[in-house]
């Protein structure tokens, strides 16, 4: 069962685990720590951080999340936004 | 020796060998899959919009599920990831890029343009999304928003433009020779060939 439904406010986990060793990340730099709004969840998928090194994967919910742009980059339009597929074990409700 | 320093020919031969040794994968099976991808090309793509834009009912199964709406016109789909459709409407544009890597519909719309893989596109589409379009020559009606739309993961993303006026009679092999790559990424919209 997804945690997250589509209108939840979620923050992005503000972690960096490629500065603890060799990782494979699907979630950008520029959304680590930042706000969003749970659009949809289109199912789970296998983590690609275990699929990189040939571990075996546990599926993660997967969800399309959208960013508020200007806020994200401290310029742009107002009203542009970000919308980002992220695995569930990178978000946390806000 | 660093796989990366590898030579990259020797590589896929000694992969290709790998895996065929195993019985993970026949030779067939490579061939037919280097030709379904060496097949595909913007024209699918174009052929699925113009559907969608003469038939209601198809514009609804694209959107809802763009892989299904690509098989319906013949498209092979088998082992690509699942593809989804992005909407351009009065209210907003939309935008495709992969900042982590080139992910792209290479199923419907063929190998990417160099320039989406390129570090400046993948940089700025997500940064300064209007400046891009104004690069492109794109111009948006006002108080249209931008959504950029970024492939992280699973997803296949391609955008469905909104038909031009104009073009109200045509038949659908009349729109699809409109649609071009551009259109499908959001780069550019769709426009009428001058007369």
């Amino acid at each position: 069962m997804p945690a997250f439904a589509p209108g939840a406010h979620v923050r992005v986990r503000d972690d960096w685990p490629e500065t603890r060793g060799r990782v494979h990340i699907r979630t950008p730099h520029y959304v680590r720590g930042m706000r969003g709004t749970v659009v949809r969840c289109f199912g789970a998928f296998p983590n690609p951080e275990d699929l990189a090194f040939a571990r075996p994967a546990t599926r993660r919910p997967l969800y399309h999340v959208a960013f508020d742009q200007p806020a994200v980059w401290q310029e742009g339009k107002a009203g542009d936004e970000l919308l980002v597929e992220i695995y569930e074990h990178w978000l946390e409700p806000a | 020796m660093n796989i990366l320093e590898a030579d990259g020919e020797k590589l896929l031969a000694a992969v290709r060998e790998l895996l065929t040794a195993k019985g993970l994968v026949s030779n067939v099976e490579i061939r037919d899959r280097i030709a379904v991808t060496d097949a595909a090309n913007p024209g699918q793509g174009a052929r699925m919009v113009a559907k969608a834009w003469a038939d209601p009912v198809y514009r609804t199964l694209m959107l809802a599920d763009g892989t299904k709406a690509a098989e319906e016109l013949g498209i092979p789909m088998r082992g690509a990831p699942p593809l989804g459709v992005l909407e351009n409407t009065a209210e907003v544009h939309n935008l495709v890029v992969c900042t982590l890597c080139s992910c792209y519909p290479r199923a419907v719309l063929g190998y990417p343009p160099f320039w989406y893989k390129s570090a400046a596109y993948r940089a700025r589409a997500v940064r300064d999304p209007r400046g891009l379009l104004a690069e492109w020559g794109t111009m948006l009606p006002d108080g249209v928003k931008i959504r950029v739309v970024d492939s992280t993961a699973d997803y296949r993303w391609m955008v469905l433009p909104r038909r031009p006026a104009g073009t109200e009679a045509w038949r659908e092999d009349q729109l699809a020779a409109i649609v071009r790559e551009g259109d499908m990424i959001g780069v550019t919209i769709p426009s009428l060939p001058a007369r």
